[in-house]
C-alpha cells in the first residue's frame, strides 16, 4: 500500500492541493468533474510511477483563481504546473474533464510529456451520439450513470448521505459548469488541432460509458496520429474505478511497451 | 397605493397530468402539448384583459419573460408590450423584466426598451432580471456567468441610454466598436428601472444603492417585509431614506362575494399554478453557479421544488390574498403596513383561471379594492413590524 503525501503548492498564484506517492517516472493524473481521490488505481500505479494527483484550480481543496474561465486556461495552467515542478518525461493521464484538459495541453506543448492517456475524455462532439445531460440529473442519478455495474454504484450513492462533502461537491459542480456548460463538455476547435499531438497516445474507454460514449474514443483515435484505443467491456464512465486492475495494467503495458519499442 | 395588473400569460389549456408525468413544466416539457389555435386565442384574451385593466383604472400593466414553458407564453415580451402601447391608453406598461444574462447582445434590450418608451410616449417601465435557473438550461447560457453578465449588460444599457453615441465599449462579456442606439429613450434620462428578485441580499443592496424600485416575487408576506426592511436599511446606508414607492409586492388577488366562494373558485386554478406550472426539479431550478454555495445548500435542504402547496397555506402565509371584498381590503391594508410598500403587482389571472372569471375578478378588484387604497400610504413604523 502506498499512501499519498498531501501538500499545498502555489502555482500562478493559486494554491493547489497535491497528492503524491510511489516512485519511478512521473505520472500526472488529471481528475474528472467529481474531483480527485487516491483511488485504488493510484495505489497500483504508484508501484511503478511517481504519481501526482492535483486538485484542479477551482476544484476540491484548491483555490479558485480569477483567471480560470475556460478549459484552455486549465491546459495552460498545467503547462505552468509541469514547469513549476520541473517535471520531464511525464506520463499524462486524464479522466473525463481531466482527459479533455490533457488533450488541450498536448496540442499546445508536449515538451515535458512522454505519453498521453485519455480516459473517457470529454472534449469532442460526435454527431448523432447521445450524451446524458449530467446537469439535469439528481446527485444519485448522476452517480449511477457513471457505473455499468449498479451494485458498484450503491456504495457511492450511500456516501452521498453524509453531508460533509457537500461544500466540495457543490464547488466541483460550479467549476465544472464554468468550464463545460457551453459548449457542453467540448471545444468545437479541438478537433482541428489534435494532429499536433506527437507523443504516444492511449485511449481507454468503458464499453458502456453513457456520459462520453465509446464513439468518442474512436473519434480521438482518428484524429491523434498513431493513437491506440482500448475499450473495456462491462465498464462505464470510470474505468479507473470500475475496472481498476485492467485500467492499471493497460497503462503499465502501454508505457512499458512504448519504452521497449522506443 | 398603485395597482399593476401583472400577467404571466400561462398556456392555461395545458395537460396538467402530462406535466406531473414529465416531472417539470419547464425545458423538457415537450411543445407537442402546445396547440396554436388555443394559444392564439389566449394571446388575444390576455391582451384584452390588459386593456380592460387600463379602462378599469389600474395604474399599470406588467409583462415578463420566460422560456420553453407553459408557465408563461412570453419568451419575447416586447412583442406584446408593443401591441399594448397602442391599445392601453393611460396605464404604464412594465416589462418585469427582460433576463439580461441570456442575451448575447444587450444593446438589443436598450433598443427594444427605447422603442417601447417612445411608442408609449414615456409610459414604459424597464425591468431587468437574471431569469430563473431553468432559463440557463433553455438557452445554454452559462449560469456561472449569470451575475457578471447581468451587471455588465445593465451598465452597458444605461450608458447606451445616457451617453451620446457612438462610443466604443469593451467589457469581459460584450464588446462593441459602436454603441449608438437609435431611438433614444423618450423619458429623461431613461425609463424608470425596476428590479424584481426572489430576495438575494446582494440584489437588494444594489437596487437600494441605485434607487431602483425593488419588486419582491412570490413570497410569504413576512419574508417580503424582511426583504423590504433590508432595502430601507441599505438605502439608509447609502445615505437616503427610501420611499414606499420604491417597493413593489408581487402578489395574487382574487375577490368574490364571500370568502368561502372566493376560496372555492380560486382553488383549482391557483393550485395548478403552484403545483404544476411551477413544477421543476431542483437541478433545473438551481444550475451550478446561479447562486452561491450557501444559497444552493439552503434551497436543496428546503426541497422547495417537490412540495405540494395548498391554497390554505398560500392564504395563511400571505403569499396571496383571496376572499370577499372586506377580507381582501383588510389583508391588503395589514400587509401594506407590515411591509411598507406602495405598489401592488397583482396577478388577477393565475394558473388555469378562465377569461370570464378573470374579468369578474378584475372588475371586483377595481370596484371594491382600488378606490379604498388610492391615497393610502403604509401606516405605522416598519422597523418594529419587521423584527
Amino acid at each position: 500500500m502506498v499512501d499519498p503525501t498531501i501538500s499545498t503548492i502555489a502555482v500562478r498564484g493559486c494554491n493547489i492541493r497535491l497528492m503524491r506517492g510511489g516512485s519511478g517516472p512521473p505520472l500526472v493524473f488529471l481528475h474528472g468533474a467529481s474531483g480527485a481521490d487516491w483511488a485504488p488505481a493510484m495505489q497500483l500505479l504508484a508501484a511503478r510511477f511517481n504519481v501526482l494527483v492535483p486538485d484542479h484550480p477551482g476544484f476540491g481543496a484548491s483555490g479558485i483563481p480569477e483567471w480560470l474561465d475556460t478549459i484552455h486556461d486549465l491546459a495552460y495552467f498545467y503547462l505552468d504546473f509541469l514547469g513549476e515542478l520541473d517535471l520531464d518525461g511525464v506520463h499524462l493521464v486524464g479522466v473525463s474533464l481531466g482527459g479533455w484538459s490533457a488533450a488541450e495541453l498536448a496540442v499546445r506543448n508536449t515538451s515535458r510529456v512522454a505519453s498521453l492517456t485519455l480516459v473517457s475524455a470529454a472534449g469532442l462532439r460526435v454527431e448523432g451520439v447521445e450524451q446524458l445531460d449530467t446537469f439535469l440529473l439528481t446527485d444519485e442519478q448522476r452517480i449511477r450513470s457513471f457505473f455499468h455495474d449498479q451494485t458498484r454504484a450503491d456504495a457511492a450513492v450511500e456516501r452521498l448521505q453524509t453531508p460533509d462533502p457537500e461544500d466540495i461537491a457543490l464547488k466541483n459542480r460550479i467549476a465544472t459548469a464554468k468550464l463545460a456548460w457551453e459548449p457542453r463538455h467540448h471545444d468545437p476547435h479541438l478537433a482541428k488541432w489534435l494532429h499536433r499531438i506527437d507523443v504516444p497516445t492511449l485511449l481507454i474507454w468503458g464499453a458502456n460509458d453513457r456520459l462520453v460514449p465509446k464513439e468518442h474514443a474512436l473519434a480521438y483515435r482518428q484524429l491523434i496520429p498513431g493513437s491506440k484505443a482500448v475499450i473495456i467491456p462491462e465498464c462505464g464512465h470510470l474505468p479507473h474505478v470500475e475496472q481498476v486492475a485492467i485500467f492499471a495494467h493497460e497503462i503499465d503495458s502501454f508505457i512499458n511497451g512504448e519504452r521497449v519499442t522506443a | 397605493m398603485k395597482f399593476f395588473n401583472f400577467h404571466l400569460m400561462p398556456y392555461r389549456h395545458v395537460d396538467l397530468d402530462a406535466i406531473e408525468r414529465n416531472g417539470s413544466a419547464w425545458v423538457t416539457f415537450s411543445n407537442r402539448h402546445y396547440d396554436p389555435l388555443k394559444g392564439a386565442e389566449l394571446y388575444h384574451d390576455y391582451l384584452d384583459q390588459m386593456e380592460l385593466a387600463d379602462r378599469l383604472g389600474f395604474d399599470g400593466v406588467c409583462l415578463n419573460e420566460h422560456h420553453q414553458t407553459p408557465y408563461g407564453m412570453m419568451p419575447i415580451p416586447g412583442v406584446l408590450a408593443g401591441a399594448l402601447t397602442r391599445s392601453v391608453k393611460r396605464a404604464k406598461i412594465a416589462i418585469l423584466g427582460r433576463a439580461l444574462p441570456l442575451i448575447n447582445n444587450p444593446l438589443t434590450v436598450a433598443e427594444e426598451y427605447a422603442m417601447l418608451d417612445n411608442l408609449s410616449r414615456g409610459r414604459f417601465i424597464a425591468g431587468f432580471v437574471r431569469g430563473i435557473g431553468a432559463e440557463y438550461h433553455a438557452t445554454g447560457i452559462n449560469p456561472v456567468l449569470s451575475q457578471e453578465r447581468f451587471a455588465e449588460a445593465h451598465d452597458l444599457i444605461v450608458r447606451a441610454w445616457t451617453e451620446p453615441g457612438p462610443f466604443a465599449y469593451a467589457g469581459k462579456h460584450y464588446r462593441f466598436n459602436y454603441v449608438n442606439p437609435w431611438p433614444r429613450p423618450y423619458q429623461a434620462p431613461h425609463p424608470p428601472i425596476w428590479i424584481p428578485s426572489q430576495g438575494s441580499s446582494s440584489t437588494i443592496r444594489w437596487a437600494a444603492a441605485m434607487r431602483y424600485t425593488y419588486c419582491q416575487t412570490l413570497s410569504p408576506i413576512a419574508t417580503v417585509a424582511r426583504f423590504f426592511q433590508m432595502y430601507r436599511d441599505e438605502a439608509e446606508r447609502a445615505g437616503y431614506q427610501a420611499s414606499p414607492d420604491q417597493l413593489a409586492w408581487s402578489n395574487t388577488i382574487y375577490v368574490a362575494d364571500t370568502d368561502e366562494k372566493a376560496m372555492r373558485e380560486a382553488r383549482p386554478h391557483l393550485e395548478a399554478l403552484v403545483n404544476r406550472l411551477l413544477k421543476m426539479p431542483t437541478e433545473m431550478l438551481l444550475p451550478p453557479g446561479y447562486t452561491n454555495i450557501e444559497s444552493m445548500k439552503r434551497v436543496r435542504a428546503a426541497k422547495v421544488t417537490g412540495k405540494v402547496t395548498s391554497i390554505e397555506e398560500l392564504v395563511k402565509t400571505g403569499v396571496v390574498i383571496i376572499g370577499g371584498p372586506a377580507t381582501v381590503r383588510e389583508k391588503l391594508a395589514e400587509y401594506q403596513d407590515l411591509a411598507g410598500f406602495n405598489t401592488s403587482l397583482t396577478k388577477t389571472q393565475f394558473g388555469t383561471l378562465p377569461d370570464d372569471m378573470v374579468r369578474a375578478n378584475m372588475t371586483a378588484i377595481a370596484e371594491e379594492v382600488l378606490p379604498h387604497f388610492r391615497d393610502r400610504l403604509p401606516q405605522g413604523t416598519r422597523a418594529a413590524a419587521a423584527e
